[in-house]
């Protein structure tokens, strides 16, 4: 009986989520009263020893080059085989893109219960219950899982990391790595970009910013705070933003810190994708906003004269500090 | 060339989400229901497009759900598709409901099945995964294009940070997000076509369910926002620093 963590890297370096999973994870196998080991797959240029630090014993590792493209059926063989040979019986992965391909895979192949998009810890006092987020950030499910081998895949953000000392013993895991069917031809990432789900800030435009060219205002301020970018669906569909911003109930669904939501009224599918943010703050001409209802701080106002306000007390707070 | 589209019943998005019986089951009353938007919007639609370019192809529509579903198919086969199968359960499990999916799709050996990235109610992204693996074929998630040459796929998805374009050989399993298609309203023709499409009813096969819903929670309410007045930016900056502890 142990717990594994999938820890997910992209170009060599873990995963700012696959650092939450581990800690949940090493929090489960206290829980359970047993240890936490990672797996990570293809070449990784970190220290994969200093991942103790977040509470795993154990680092097996499959190095082969061909697994630096995620394909979801060799992950999930080659995972569940470790799964199986490490005697595991609770498998926990980041609910990113990586683990949603994934952890539904490996639950198939090991007829393990799935718990996606699971936000706490479970609870063991009477079978195994995970708390998960539902109907899209408006409501949780606890969800009790019913066979030997459980999977959970951790909501990114939803989880806090916590390093304290300790080196792993890394480990070579000599597993079965079929040929993927899938051919990766080309990637394009997007460099220089925080990443929207695992962002501690979100600066978030809607309408009310009244086209493209007034975006800058919104990027500035999230420069200055080291923000993700966002919007809400009409921005998206009227092609505004790329698609990828748009956060809301059939859009991305964020957690951040802190959520700055800039001329955007606050529509029910809107706020389900943002309503687990730590704070919120709505800046909105119009009072009557529903935003304000679901906001922390609110400023009633001209977006135009208000943003540039914010980022530059933002600039004197930092310069004092 | 056969494709399978899932389609799952959800409430639509305006829907007030609340719960009876202790909190274990999901309040129905005033509920409108929709097809789940992903697989409306995107898999279904997609597939439709592929179906004008190759009217040899045939459209299967899958649900897992009661007769409470049947409207929603109706409404689905309005859009296009040749005939629905509904598996005629209540289980939500997710793992129940692909294995359902799986053994429709090895009876019907389709080249192609589509998924919605996820439902809007459970929100597990789940099913694509689990059946691909069931009928051991490739899994593309979070697809954005889906472009078909013979027996050839070429499709962009979503990764962490960016986007990959892939190629696959038929048979696959995808899940289909924004982008793969623009949404369409079902026109009278179609509605009529829909009455008289064959909508078969099955029986599921004996799984075994790996979760259940144990009970339902509202998130707590907020405790009321705090005004700053417009021309007093630099107090908001104060209160996200020191009492939000946000920046």
């Amino acid at each position: 009986m142990s717990v594994l963590i999938f820890i997910d890297q992209s170009e060599g370096h873990v995963k700012k989520s696959s650092l939450e999973a581990l800690t949940y994870g090493a929090d489960v196998a206290k829980q359970l009263g047993t240890t936490a080991e990672g797996i990570v797959l293809g070449t990784v240029t970190e220290d994969l020893a200093a991942l103790g630090k977040y509470g795993v014993s154990k680092i097996h590792q499959v190095s082969n080059a061909a697994l630096n493209n995620v394909d979801a059926q060799v992950y999930a063989s080659v995972i569940s085989e470790a799964a199986t040979a490490t005697g595991a019986t609770v498998i926990v992965f980041s609910h990113n893109q990586t683990g949603k391909a994934v952890a539904a895979r490996v639950a198939a192949k090991l007829k393990a219960g799935l718990v996606a998009g699971a936000c706490a810890l479970p609870n063991t006092s009477n079978g195994f219950s995970v708390k998960k987020t539902v109907f899209s950030g408006k409501a949780y499910a606890h969800v009790n899982i019913l066979s030997a081998v459980k999977v959970i895949s951790l909501n990114p953000n939803s989880y806090k990391t916590v390093a304290t000392e300790g080196t792993a013993v890394v480990e070579a895991l000599a597993v079965t790595v079929n040929e993927p069917k899938v051919k990766i031809t080309a990637v394009n990432k997007i460099t220089g970009e925080v990443p929207l789900t695992e962002a501690d800030i979100v600066v978030s435009g809607g309408r009310g910013l009244k086209g493209p060219e007034h975006w800058g205002i919104l990027l500035d301020l999230a420069k200055e705070l080291g923000a993700a970018t966002a919007c809400s669906r009409p921005v998206g569909d009227a092609h505004w933003r790329p698609h990828h911003e748009h956060v809301g109930q059939t859009g991305v669904q964020v957690a951040p810190n802190l959520y700055i939501a800039i001329g955007i009224s606050g529509a029910i599918q809107h706020l389900a994708g943002v309503n687990r943010s730590k704070v919120i703050v709505v800046i909105n001409k119009d009072p009557e906003a529903p935003f304000f209802k679901a906001a922390d701080y609110g400023i009633v106002g001209d977006a135009f004269e208000v943003v540039p306000q914010l980022t530059s007390a933002i600039q004197k707070m930092k310069a004092g500090a | 060339m056969k494709i399978l589209v899932c389609v799952s019943k959800t409430p639509d998005t305006t829907s007030k989400i609340a719960f009876t019986d202790g909190n274990t089951k999901f309040d129905e009353a005033g509920v409108q229901w929709i097809i789940n938007p992903y697989d409306e919007w995107y898999s279904l639609v997609r597939a439709i497009e592929l179906k004008e370019a190759n009217p040899a192809a045939t459209i299967h529509l899958v649900t897992v759900g009661n007769a409470d579903a049947e409207p929603i198919i109706r409404k689905a086969l309005a859009l296009g598709g040749d005939e629905a199968i509904r598996v005629n359960t209540d289980n939500s499990d997710a793992y129940y409901i692909a294995a359902q999916i799986a053994e429709v799709a090895k009876q019907g050996g389709y080249d192609l099945i589509f998924t919605g990235k996820e439902t809007i109610d459970y929100n597990g992204s789940s099913i694509g995964g689990m059946v691909a693996e069931l009928v051991d074929s490739p899994y593309i998630s979070l697809a954005t294009k889906f472009d078909l040459n013979g027996t050839t796929a070429t499709v962009v998805r979503e990764i962490d940070g960016g986007e990959e374009t892939a190629e696959v050989t038929l048979p696959v399993v995808v899940s289909c997000q924004k982008g793969m298609a623009e949404q369409r309203i079902p026109n009278m023709r179609g509605i009529m076509a829909a009455r008289t499409k064959p909508l078969k009813v099955v029986e599921p096969i004996a799984v075994d369910a790996l979760t259940s819903i144990q009970s339902f929670e509202l998130p707590p309410a907020k405790a009321g926002v705090k005004l700053v007045a417009p021309d007093n930016v630099a107090e908001l900056v104060r209160l996200l620093h020191e009492e939000a502890k946000a920046i």
